[in-house]
């Protein structure tokens, strides 16, 4: 480890981290986005369940540096091409947990809230989008922790975060970068772990006891 | 649609498929590297996954290595690999192995472990040893869990086989890479195409396993 580097590189290096953190965030909330949408309509038509799932499930599986390849021709080495393939990775995580966690809320509770003069929206708001918070946020602590991950390979389309330390590192057989880079990667989806736990036990109050 | 056809032109032509770095020669490095590293992952995680989850200890391990597993970065893990032996086949058949492993551990250990108690007891009372009640009721019924492991893993080794490009293994990855650092999409394109349809038939081919191995009930 060379500390001269990283001390002499310290603002590179936060600025990196930032574009990390941003790119992720940015990612998983255009997810988030998308998939509140496609999970509701999944629940109210079943039909269109296993063929959203199946299309989230084979873009998941396309590898990343793949993806990102075969967005270049069409949208360049750019940030969109890096958030494209990040947000559709996000895509069959957050489906799956939204819907799951909608379909645990207990149809007795759905019921009442009707019973007491709740209309859809309203219900869905104040009743069973809190009720299903814990899958929900169980899904975006997966994504996040992935989309972290995969950010590092968005590094050989130039908007890789703390990746271009690693591919720098890698292309100049310079360890210092590259171990700074793979170990800030990881502290930083951990970090994300953990700050996203506080936020579902600040969101869901009732649920604290039983930790 | 001039980029679609010279990247369709790229595939009929008899000259990208042969010599050193042709097709027929990427896809079989690619394929072979992948096959090597699930052979040993396995070999190493469902013996270990399904004796814990048979004898139920060590839960804490078994489940949570897999969150450990997802917030590693498949490319750090690559290039730390790479920085403990020298370039090519060894650090990357490594960290394959290093990504492969966690999923099917906890497949396995979560397949055995949640096996219906009622039945596992049934077995049991029905005189078969430990043995009997793992060979004969335990492992069958874990079958398709431990199936999606295994597909996770594959999936996931078959996708990081090409970033190894990076680490001077070559596959199909090197087409990728090539092909950015000459600013050639045809290459890019083509390289990411091939990839997309292994990784795809992977998928696909392993999830008809699964349903062909989950008994019917």
């Amino acid at each position: 480890m060379d500390w001269e580097w990283v001390g002499a590189h310290r603002s590179l290096i936060v600025d990196l981290a930032e574009a990390h953190l941003e790119l992720t965030v940015l990612a998983v909330v255009l997810g988030l986005v998308l998939s509140f949408p496609l999970a509701l309509a999944a629940r109210r038509w079943r039909r269109l369940y296993s063929p959203v799932l199946s299309a989230a499930g084979v873009l998941y599986a396309i590898p990343s540096l793949a993806l990102f390849a075969l967005l270049v021709p069409w949208t360049g080495l750019t940030r969109t091409t890096a958030l494209i393939a990040l947000v559709s990775y996000t895509l069959l995580i957050l489906v799956r947990n939204i819907a799951t966690g909608l379909d645990g809320v207990p149809s007795e509770v759905s019921e009442a809230a009707t019973a007491m003069g709740m209309r859809a929206p309203r219900r869905l708001w104040t009743v069973e989008l809190p009720l299903a918070l814990p899958a929900v946020v169980a899904g975006i602590r997966v994504a996040t922790v992935t989309t972290i991950g995969l950010v590092t390979v968005a590094a050989l389309i130039g908007h890789g975060g703390l990746g271009q330390l690693i591919l720098d590192g890698l292309n100049r057989d310079f360890r210092t970068p590259l171990v700074v880079g793979s170990a800030l990667s990881v502290a930083l989806a951990a970090t994300a772990d953990v700050v996203l736990v506080g936020v579902q036990r600040l969101f869901t109050p009732w649920a604290r006891r039983d930790g | 649609m001039g980029f679609l056809a010279d990247v369709a032109a790229f595939f009929g032509d008899r000259a990208s498929w042969r010599g050193d770095n042709g097709l027929t020669q990427l896809i079989a490095e690619h394929l072979a590297i992948s096959v090597a590293a699930m052979a040993v992952a396995m070999a190493v995680a469902l013996p270990l996954g399904l004796v814990l989850g048979h004898l139920g200890r060590g839960e804490m391990v078994a489940v949570n290595v897999s969150n450990v597993g997802r917030a590693l970065p498949s490319f750090a893990v690559l290039v730390i690999a790479l920085q403990l032996s020298s370039i090519g086949v060894t650090p990357t058949l490594v960290a394959l192995v290093l990504l492969a492993v966690p999923p099917m551990v906890t497949n396995s250990f979560v397949g055995v472990r949640n096996v219906d108690a009622d039945m596992v007891e049934a077995a049991r009372a029905m005189g078969m040893t430990g043995r009997q009640v793992f060979a004969g009721a335990e492992l069958p019924a874990a079958l398709p869990l431990i199936m999606a492991g295994i597909r996770t893993a594959a999936v996931q080794v078959v996708a990081t086989a090409t970033l190894a490009a990076l680490v001077g293994f070559g596959g199909l990855g090197a087409l990728i890479l090539v092909g950015l650092r000459t600013g050639d999409n045809v290459e890019v394109f083509s390289g990411a195409l091939a990839v997309t349809v292994l990784a795809m038939a992977t998928e696909l081919g392993l999830g008809w396993l699964q349903r062909r191995l989950t008994p019917p009930f």
